[in-house]
């Protein structure tokens, strides 16, 4: 059976039709130097078992750890009736509904998708999905320099937002002479400076709001919400989905009953029944204030009714896609992530509020308890005072690259090294333990750190224990 | 197709309406929403705003698509029809009532410049082919 669509005899018999002679005449506009020669470094084909064989090699390779390790991708228990359903034939299609009203199946998913995302953020409108929660970060900047009338082009981007998040919409803006400025955090609290925020305040068009930020610490989202508003700015959130379901949604942000919450609210949805697979691929969301609709990028469906009444399901809001808009379309993102969308509809439904809500408090309750265990050994402290959802940063008096590479000589990943994004956090890890460990694990995480730190400590006097443990 | 005689027209399809107090008022012709269809939205120029002749400063959006609504002539926008934004299909109902910001002009001798209606009904009509 052919894989492909158009078989030998199908493409003669159309190039036939029209009169061409082959598929290379159809293309003879094309410069021939911009013609490429073939596909190099492809090696040759292997057979069904071969690939196999050689993909449970590469996957044996990575090892089966218990896993501390988060900085924007969590491991989390995902029912087995959520991919079951989802490689349902209906499902496993395609990524994006073109000849979209022809698959109302796929559109009512999206719009309980997007009727889900809009209720767990407190907000009115959402997309159908983006890439994932970096680019949907960059859209949220784009989609806040639209909306700004007196075309201010400079965006607040503080520091505890993802390292990864902010080179990504670094990229996707630069070039379009969009300025985003960083905001220094805390050292003590590990979150936004506020004072600092407002040595700096200036003309913005939006203020970003990590919650939780990257080090797992609680921002103070309502002060940061209503002094982006103050500003005339733009409160665009980044959040963790799986927080939300614990937190103040970020359509309630802010004090007093002037609010209107933020504006915008994006971040990855990999926490929601997607697994880490390497690194991906995820999928970005994106929800908003009813008013910034038709600034926002990506498709939306709505629900309608019929010529005899009956409801149906549409893409809406599509005269400014880039099918139709051309160079002026909102965005160029008319993508969404269709099959990693379709698992997270249906792991919250799975879940529901409740047991979404419990996912994040027992694994907010074993972060606690595994930070509580570690920073009672002698050599460990926590750095920063802030709240935390189910990340902290520890700080550790022996090399960090030296404990985690002896954690996972016992097969554990013992978490993010933050010296890479902050030189002056090089001694310390961000820590993570969601609901998939158990009291075992964090006893484990804890009697290997201790053995590990005795030993290099006992050895090496000239490094000074931590006071008062 | 209406193509009232008082008003001046561009090639763009936009009207433009000399009122008594020397602002101008702008809106999209009866051909442009026909071609255009259902309105669904309208944005319209921020008050206070300056406007080159020709400037893309407005958004027409219809089932069908969202077309740019270019300044007739230049001038500094001092009002804003802000009752389309609740009933954008006043365009479809009444294109030459339903105006859509006005503008007070740099020059007013830019209005003479512009198509008056039969020559707008032949551009209309060459574009037809």
């Amino acid at each position: 059976m052919p894989f492909i669509p158009h078989t030998e005899a199908d493409i003669a018999a159309m190039l036939d039709s029209i009169g061409a002679s082959s598929l290379d005449a159809l293309f003879d506009e094309i410069p021939v130097d911009l013609n490429c020669a073939g596909l190099g470094g492809i090696p040759p084909s292997l057979s069904e078992m071969a690939v196999t064989r050689l993909a449970h090699g590469r996957a044996a390779q990575d090892g089966f750890y218990s896993s501390f390790l988060g900085a924007g991708a969590y491991e989390h228990h995902i029912p087995a009736a959520v991919w079951q359903i989802v490689s349902r034939g209906e499902f496993y299609t395609a990524y994006t509904p073109y000849q979209a009203e022809a698959s109302q199946g796929t559109l009512q998913l999206l719009y309980e998708y997007q009727t889900m995302m809009a209720s767990l953020t407190g907000l009115d409108v959402s997309n159908a999905s983006l890439y994932d929660g970096a680019t949907a970060l960059a859209e949220a900047v784009l989609m806040a320099v639209r909306a700004n009338k007196a075309g201010v082009r400079r965006v607040l981007l503080p520091d505890t937002v993802h390292p990864r998040y902010r080179a990504v919409a670094q990229a996707m803006v630069k070039n379009q002479g969009i300025e985003l400025v960083g905001v220094p955090f805390d050292k003590a609290s590990g979150i936004t400076d506020l004072a600092a925020l407002e040595v700096m305040a200036g003309e913005a068009a939006a203020l970003v709001i990590p919650q939780p930020n990257f080090f797992g610490a609680l921002e103070r989202v309502d002060a940061l919400t209503d002094w982006a508003h103050a500003h005339a700015m733009l409160a665009v959130a980044v959040a963790n989905p799986l927080a939300l379901a614990l937190l103040k949604p970020p359509g309630l942000w802010g004090e007093g009953t002037q609010t209107r919450g933020a504006d915008i609210c994006v971040g990855d949805g990999q926490p929601l029944g997607v697994p880490l697979s390497s690194g991906g691929p995820y999928f970005g969301f994106m929800t908003a204030r009813q008013a910034l609709v038709r600034q926002m990028p990506g498709r939306m469906v709505g629900r309608t009714v019929d010529l005899d009444g009956k409801p149906g399901f549409v893409l809406t809001l599509q005269a400014r896609e880039q099918h139709i808009r051309r160079a002026k379309a909102t965005s160029n993102i008319c993508s969404n992530q269709g099959l990693l969308v379709t698992a997270a509809t249906i792991h919250m439904a799975l879940l529901g509020p409740e047991g979404l809500k419990n996912v994040a408090l027992s694994s907010h309750a074993n972060t606690r308890a595994l930070i509580d265990k570690l920073v009672s050994l002698l050599g460990v402290e926590r750095v920063f005072s802030s709240p935390f959802f189910h990340e902290a940063v520890i700080r550790v008096n022996i090399p960090v690259p030296d404990v985690l590479r002896a954690l996972r000589a016992q097969g554990i990943l013992g978490g993010y090294a933050l010296g890479r994004d902050y030189p002056e956090l090089a001694d310390c890890i961000l820590v993570c333990a969601t609901e998939t460990k158990t009291e075992d694990d964090l006893e484990q995480y804890r009697q290997q750190l201790e053995r590990i730190l005795s030993r290099r400590n006992g050895r090496d006097p000239s490094v000074p224990p931590c006071a008062y443990k | 197709m209406s193509i009232p005689a008082d008003l001046k027209y561009t090639k763009t399809h936009e009207w433009a309406r000399l009122e008594a107090d020397g602002h101008v008022s702008v809106g999209i012709t009866h051909h442009a929403q026909e071609l255009l269809g259902d309105m669904v939205f309208v944005e319209n120029p921020t008050v206070g705003r300056n406007l080159a002749a020709g400037e893309e400063c407005a958004v027409v959006e219809s089932v069908k698509a969202a077309s740019d609504v270019y300044a007739p002539i230049a001038g500094e926008v001092t009002a804003a029809n802000g009752s389309l934004e609740s009933a954008p299909e006043s365009i479809n109902k009444d294109p030459y009532a339903a105006w859509m910001f006005k503008l007070k002009p740099s020059n007013s001798a830019e209005l003479d410049g512009l198509m008056n209606a039969t020559s707008y009904a032949a551009h209309v009509e060459s574009e037809a082919h």
